[in-house]
Order: C-alpha cells, then sequence, then structure tokens
C-alpha cells in the first residue's frame, strides 16, 4: 500500500506526475464537454427540458459558459500542455534523470490538484459557480456572488502551480541536457515548452496580481476596479496581460508536438529548424504587446487600437513562418498516415483557419461589429479545439507506447481522427457564419430577437453535430483506457524516430536512462543519403 | 551535414551559464516576482493618473518616519551582503552576528510598518476600503510587507542554522539564494517609497 501510494499518488517521478496532470484534465474534459452539450441543448431548443438538469434557466446558462470556459482553458488545454506534455517529455527529450527539482514538481501537482478541488467546490457555494464569464470582467464579477471568490482563489492557487512548473522546466531544460545536447539539437517540443515556461513565468504572476485586487475588491471592499472611484477596464487590462500570452500558453507546446510529428511521419528533417525556433520566440515576444486587441470596444483610443492593431497583425508573420515550414516539411516526404500524424495534419490545416479568422479579428473597424459574436467563439475554437486539441492527440498517440509501453490500436485511432474531424468542423464552422449575422456569445435565448430567428436551421446543425462530436470521443476513451490492460506490447521505438526517449525500454523506466546518453546529432537524420536505415538515433556517433 | 558530430561536440554541457539549479531557479523565481510587482505598479500608475484627485505628498503619509523605515531596510541589506561574505570565508561568529542584525533590522522594518498603519487607520481614518488612494496605498504596501514577512522567517530560520553552524565556506548557498531574495524585497521597497510616498 505505502509503495502505491509513493508510486502513483505522492510521486516525484516526472513521467507519473505528467500522467497524474493527464488523467485529471481527462476529467475536467469529460466535466467541460458536458457543460459545451448543456449550451448546445438551450441554444438549439431554448427553455426546453434536459435530461437530468431540467429546464436551464437563465442564472444556470451564465454558469454553464462561464465554467465551460473556465475548465477547458486553465484545467484542460494548459493542464495537458504545461503539466502533462512538459513534464512527460522534457527530462525524456533532453536525456536527463529527470527534473531539476523533483519535490517542486509533486508540490505543483498538488496545488493544482487543490486549485481543481476549490474550482469544483464553489458549485456548491451560495449563489452557484462563478457566472460571469471565464474573463470574470468588472464591476459584474466584483458584485457577484461568492462562487466568483472561490473561482479567484482557485485560479491564484492554480498560478503558483503553473509558477512552479516553469521554474523546473526551465532549470532543467538550461541545466540538465545531456552531453551533446546544444540549445540547436534540441527537439522542437522542447523548445516550444522552453519558451511556453517563459511565457507562463512572465504572463502568470500579472493574473495573479490582477486576481488578487479583484479578491480584495470583493472581501475588503478595496476599489480597484469598482466604477466610479476605481477602473473597471483597468481589469481588462490585467486580465488580457496575460490571457492574450497565455493562448500562445496553450498553443505554442502543439506546434512543438506537431514539428516532430510531422518529420517523423514524413521521413524528412525538419524544415526551417532555426526559422521555427525564432519564429516561436517572436511568436511569445509579440505576444506581451497586443492584449488591448481583445478591448477595441471598450472606448479605447483609435490611435493606441492602431498600434495594437498592428502589432496583432505582425504575428501572422512568424506564424506564417512556421505553417511554410510545416509544409516545407511534408512536401516530398514518404507520409505515413498514422493517427498521429493525421492529428498533427490536422493541427496545422484547422489552425491556418483559426489564425486567419485571428486577423479578421484584429482588425479594429472590423473587430466592432464581430466583437462578442460567434464569430469570436469560432476564432478561440478554431485555435483551442483545432489547434491545441488536435496537438493534444497528436502528442497522445505518439507518445502513449512510451508513456504505458502498449501500442494504442490505429484502426480505432484513425475512426477517432475522421468523426472528430468532420463533426468537429461541422460544429465550428458554421458559427463564423451564425456570428456575421449577428448571433451574441453569450445570448441565453436567442430566439427572443427576430433578426436571429433565421438562424435556427444553422443553430441546430451547431448542436446536433456538437453531440455528435461528444459522442465521437468514445472511440478514443475505448482505445486509450482498454489498452492500458489489453495493448500490444510497445517495442523501443516503434515509430523509427531519432529523439532520446525511444532509445530505452517502453515505458521508460524510473529515472530514464541508465547510462547518461550522449548526443551527436541533431533530432532530424531522416532519409539521409547514404545511411543503411532511413534514420539515425541522436545519439549514434 | 552541418549537424553531424564532432569531437567538441560531447562535452558536459551542465551549468552553461555558470549558475547551479538553485541559484538559477531563485533568479527565474525573481522574474516572476519582478511581473507580479510589475502588474500591481502599472494598476497604480494607470489608477492613480486616470484619478481626479490625488493628495500631494506628505499630506496623509509620514515621510521622515517612513525614510528611516527604508535607511532600516537598506541596512538590512547591507548586513545580508556581510553575512554572504562572512560565510564566503567560513566566519561563523561574524555569519551569526549578521544573519541576527539583517533579522533585527526586518523586525524593525515590519513593527515600524504596522505603527504607521495604525496611525493611519485609526487617527487619519485612511482605510482600504471606500476611496482609491487608501486601497492603492495599503495593497501595494501590504504585499510588499507579506513579502518582507516571508524574507524575515527565513533569514531567521537562517540565523537559526548558523548557530548549529550549518553554514561552512564550502557550503552556505542557502545564505546566497535568501540574500538574493532579499536584495529584492529591498529594491522593491526603493521604487514604492519613491512612487507611494515621494511622488
Amino acid at each position: 500500500m505505502k509503495s502505491f501510494m509513493h508510486k502513483y499518488v505522492f510521486s516525484t517521478d516526472h513521467k507519473m506526475i505528467g500522467l497524474q496532470f493527464l488523467f485529471t484534465a481527462f476529467l475536467f474534459m469529460l466535466f467541460g464537454g458536458l457543460l459545451a452539450m448543456a449550451i448546445r441543448w438551450q441554444l438549439a431548443w431554448p427553455g426546453t427540458k434536459l435530461p437530468v438538469l431540467g429546464v436551464i434557466m437563465p442564472e444556470t446558462y451564465n454558469v454553464i459558459f462561464t465554467m465551460h470556459g473556465t475548465f477547458m482553458i486553465f484545467f484542460v488545454v494548459i493542464a495537458i500542455m504545461v503539466g502533462a506534455f512538459a513534464n512527460f517529455t522534457v527530462p525524456l527529450l533532453i536525456g536527463a534523470h529527470d527534473m531539476a527539482f523533483p519535490k517542486i514538481n509533486m508540490a505543483s501537482y498538488w496545488l493544482f490538484f487543490i486549485s481543481c478541488v476549490i474550482m469544483l467546490a464553489s458549485f456548491f457555494a451560495p449563489g452557484g459557480a462563478a457566472a460571469t464569464g471565464w474573463t470574470a470582467y468588472a464591476p459584474v464579477s466584483v458584485k457577484a456572488p461568492m462562487g466568483q471568490s472561490l473561482w479567484l482563489i482557485s485560479l491564484i492557487v492554480l498560478g503558483v502551480s503553473s509558477i512552479l512548473g516553469s521554474l523546473n522546466y526551465l532549470t532543467t531544460i538550461v541545466n540538465l541536457r545531456a552531453p551533446g545536447m546544444h540549445f540547436f539539437r534540441m527537439p522542437m517540443t522542447v523548445w516550444a515548452i522552453f519558451i511556453t515556461a517563459i511565457l507562463v513565468l512572465l504572463a502568470t504572476p500579472v493574473l495573479t496580481a490582477a486576481l488578487a485586487m479583484l479578491l480584495l475588491d470583493r472581501v475588503l471592499d478595496t476599489t480597484f476596479f469598482l466604477a466610479g472611484t476605481g477602473q473597471p477596464v483597468l481589469w481588462q487590462h490585467v486580465f488580457w496581460f496575460y490571457s492574450h500570452p497565455a493562448v500562445y500558453i496553450m498553443i505554442l507546446p502543439a506546434m512543438g508536438i506537431a514539428s516532430d510529428v510531422l518529420s517523423v511521419f514524413s521521413r524528412k528533417p525538419l524544415f526551417g529548424y532555426h526559422a521555427m525556433v525564432y519564429a516561436l520566440s517572436a511568436i511569445a515576444g509579440l505576444g506581451f504587446i497586443v492584449w488591448a486587441h481583445h478591448m477595441f470596444a471598450t472606448g479605447l483610443n483609435p490611435t493606441l487600437g492602431t498600434t495594437f492593431m498592428v502589432a496583432t497583425m505582425f504575428i501572422a508573420v512568424p506564424t506564417g513562418v512556421k505553417i511554410f515550414n510545416w509544409l516545407g516539411t511534408l512536401w516530398g516526404g514518404s507520409i505515413h498516415f498514422s493517427s498521429a500524424m493525421l492529428n498533427a495534419i490536422a493541427f496545422v490545416s484547422m489552425f491556418v483557419i483559426g489564425g486567419l479568422s485571428g486577423v479578421f479579428l484584429a482588425a479594429a473597424s472590423l473587430d466592432i461589429y464581430l466583437h462578442d459574436t460567434y464569430f469570436v467563439v469560432a476564432h478561440i475554437h478554431y485555435v483551442l479545439f483545432g489547434g491545441s486539441l488536435f496537438g493534444i492527440f497528436a502528442g497522445i498517440y505518439y507518445w502513449y507506447p512510451k508513456m504505458f509501453g502498449r501500442m494504442m490500436n490505429e484502426k480505432l485511432g484513425k475512426i477517432h481522427f475522421w468523426l472528430t474531424f468532420v463533426f468537429y468542423n461541422l460544429t465550428f464552422f458554421p458559427m463564423h457564419i451564425i456570428g456575421i449575422h449577428g448571433m451574441p456569445r453569450r445570448f441565453y435565448d436567442y430566439k427572443q430577437y427576430e433578426f436571429l430567428r433565421g438562424l435556427e436551421p444553422l443553430q441546430l446543425l451547431i448542436s446536433i453535430s456538437a453531440f455528435a462530436l461528444f459522442i465521437c470521443q468514445l472511440p478514443f476513451v475505448y482505445n486509450f483506457f482498454v489498452n492500458l490492460f489489453v495493448g500490444k506490447k510497445a517495442p523501443n521505438n516503434p515509430w523509427q524516430a531519432n529523439t532520446l526517449e525511444w532509445t530505452i525500454p517502453s515505458p521508460a523506466p524510473h529515472l530514464n536512462y541508465a547510462k547518461v546518453p550522449i548526443v551527436y546529432r541533431w533530432p532530424y537524420e531522416y532519409s539521409l543519403p547514404h545511411a543503411k536505415e532511413d534514420w539515425l538515433a541522436q545519439d549514434q556517433p | 551535414m552541418s549537424h553531424a558530430a564532432t569531437a567538441s561536440d560531447v562535452k558536459g554541457l551542465s551549468h552553461p551559464l555558470g549558475v547551479n539549479n538553485a541559484k538559477l531557479c531563485m533568479w527565474l523565481f525573481l522574474c516572476s516576482e519582478v511581473m507580479f510587482f510589475a502588474g500591481l505598479i502599472g494598476s497604480y500608475i494607470v489608477l492613480r493618473l486616470g484619478s481626479l484627485t490625488w493628495p500631494t505628498p506628505g499630506e496623509i503619509l509620514n515621510i521622515p518616519l517612513t525614510g528611516v523605515n527604508t535607511f532600516i531596510l537598506i541596512c538590512s541589506s547591507v548586513t545580508m551582503v556581510k553575512a554572504f561574505a562572512w560565510a564566503h570565508m567560513g566566519n561563523q561568529t561574524k555569519i551569526k552576528r549578521h544573519l541576527f542584525l539583517t533579522f533585527l533590522f526586518g523586525v524593525i522594518f515590519l513593527s515600524i510598518q504596522a505603527i504607521e498603519y495604525y496611525k493611519l487607520y485609526h487617527h487619519h481614518g485612511l482605510h482600504p476600503s471606500g476611496n482609491l488612494y487608501g486601497t492603492c496605498f495599503y495593497i501595494l504596501t501590504g504585499f510588499h510587507g507579506c513579502h518582507v514577512l516571508g524574507g524575515v522567517i527565513a533569514v531567521f530560520v537562517l540565523w537559526i542554522r548558523s548557530l548549529l553552524g550549518h553554514f561552512t565556506k564550502g557550503r552556505h548557498a542557502p545564505v546566497e539564494l535568501v540574500g538574493l531574495y532579499w536584495h529584492f524585497v529591498d529594491l522593491v521597497w526603493i521604487i514604492l517609497f519613491t512612487i507611494v510616498y515621494l511622488i
């Protein structure tokens, strides 16, 4: 019993902590998904009785979309990217035995867990959970019922957990690389996590300060964000100063994962490796100076708005560099359409759509019209579902053998991919259209408005596709959980990949490497002209 | 190909910045602390510039008292540096003495701040609630005070450990780490003193 607790619960092994994050995030993905289904039920058949929940009241509807956003952003995507993947991959990919500070790493998970408990407990607070949107705009959030305070406390704890995590990733990547693993021999996944960790380190404390000020406004009656004495718009500034970099915290690791997966399954070196690194850095840097593009509708000085608009559009340049590099990687490769590869390709193509609608929204004059409509909802889901989540699926299909020592079923993986891809597009693409038609993002009952009634067929299509999208995750759940026990035993290197983690047994043993590996080359030696095999691992002289 | 191996490639790469794990982690932590105070100070600047009225310096706050307090905090940084320097040389008596002095200065700083809060709250009617000036004053200096409190506790633990003879010429990393944090807290205070009291 004691050894069970030591191995699976109070573990200091980076791989186990990564899996703890992953499984906790799966649970929240289920909750967040169910909340999304409730939203779609209400929008398809407003005011009709839902199984179990009954009729959704307007106050409940506000709670539902608030907690859907909160769960999916903070407890699913960030938790998986920065908690699960960063923890699992960083020491393995750089040839280290573990993180620099295993105990801080454990503390990071348990703070995350406490923050999960507080967030779930807020549902039972008088007045229910937070209902002011995941953005918690002041002054509504200052005067909201008690659930809002728990929401704030939970996110402050979560922030501390993230900062502890990022301290660990940065120290580990800088100081614990194996001999020969120069910065410019690190796989893109590690680069992406390195830059993401810098974003977490520098952006999260600002959110902590903002959350603390809002909490004090609520419990000590200070007046930071109160209209009249303080400034409600200030909340938006500090909130978005974090939350725009947070968008990159959620997408950069997926970019790293996709880069590695695309290279492995096209059997070609990653195109433009250095350019990729500089593009990642540029996106991260620009991410800090564009926050007010979320605030064009607040009465922002138009001259200031224009500078934010231009800075935002600049982000399209490094993003374009990355997209062309991914296409360059695929070009002329011998492509293996494995489940991981399909998800990585979907990541690239869907992220292009999300990126382009982002350029639309960055145009201040257009944003005045599109602000707070379903166009924004479409954009965020193309980036976070189409981008991050397909990246997450790619990562899971790719590293599953190394995580659990067993293979996932490829056929089920492909069925899951194609169903998800089709219903994902049927769910989110029409949101662009109803957004341009003027459908606001948080209306409880759109049918009360004459000009929105014509949207009914599209609303039905979206809702039915969303239900289908939810059900289509069943093959994945089955594939993931059943193969933990019955999957085919995984060889050391099922994908014939070059990075270090594939040189050791699957699942990766405690402390990873029996002997510190020596790194002789970059991770993308595929299809070498004169080599025996079409790959050459990083530890081969 | 440019990525192929050369003999010089396989040499050890640990600590490329010449900084060990703990010190690197502390520096990174201080970066995040900088951003935390940047969030608070940035908000303060925005709120103050957007406010129609603001008390002139010295109208409510007792600048001479806090000036003395600032001097005490700077002294504590000096004693902290000395403590580290003596630890480096392995002089047990002087490590203990300087760690204790640092701790003492920290406690004096917090005590004077507590007296200041008490007087402002009860005699001048300056409350954190209901008015923006009080809000900004108490929360900015209060968050800093919490950081000093954390530092005072850390220095106290160091002092106890020095009494037990834990720090030798070769092993005194905690003194340096706490020292880094302590100087950071000191530096933040100099900025806060300037923008909250003097300007």
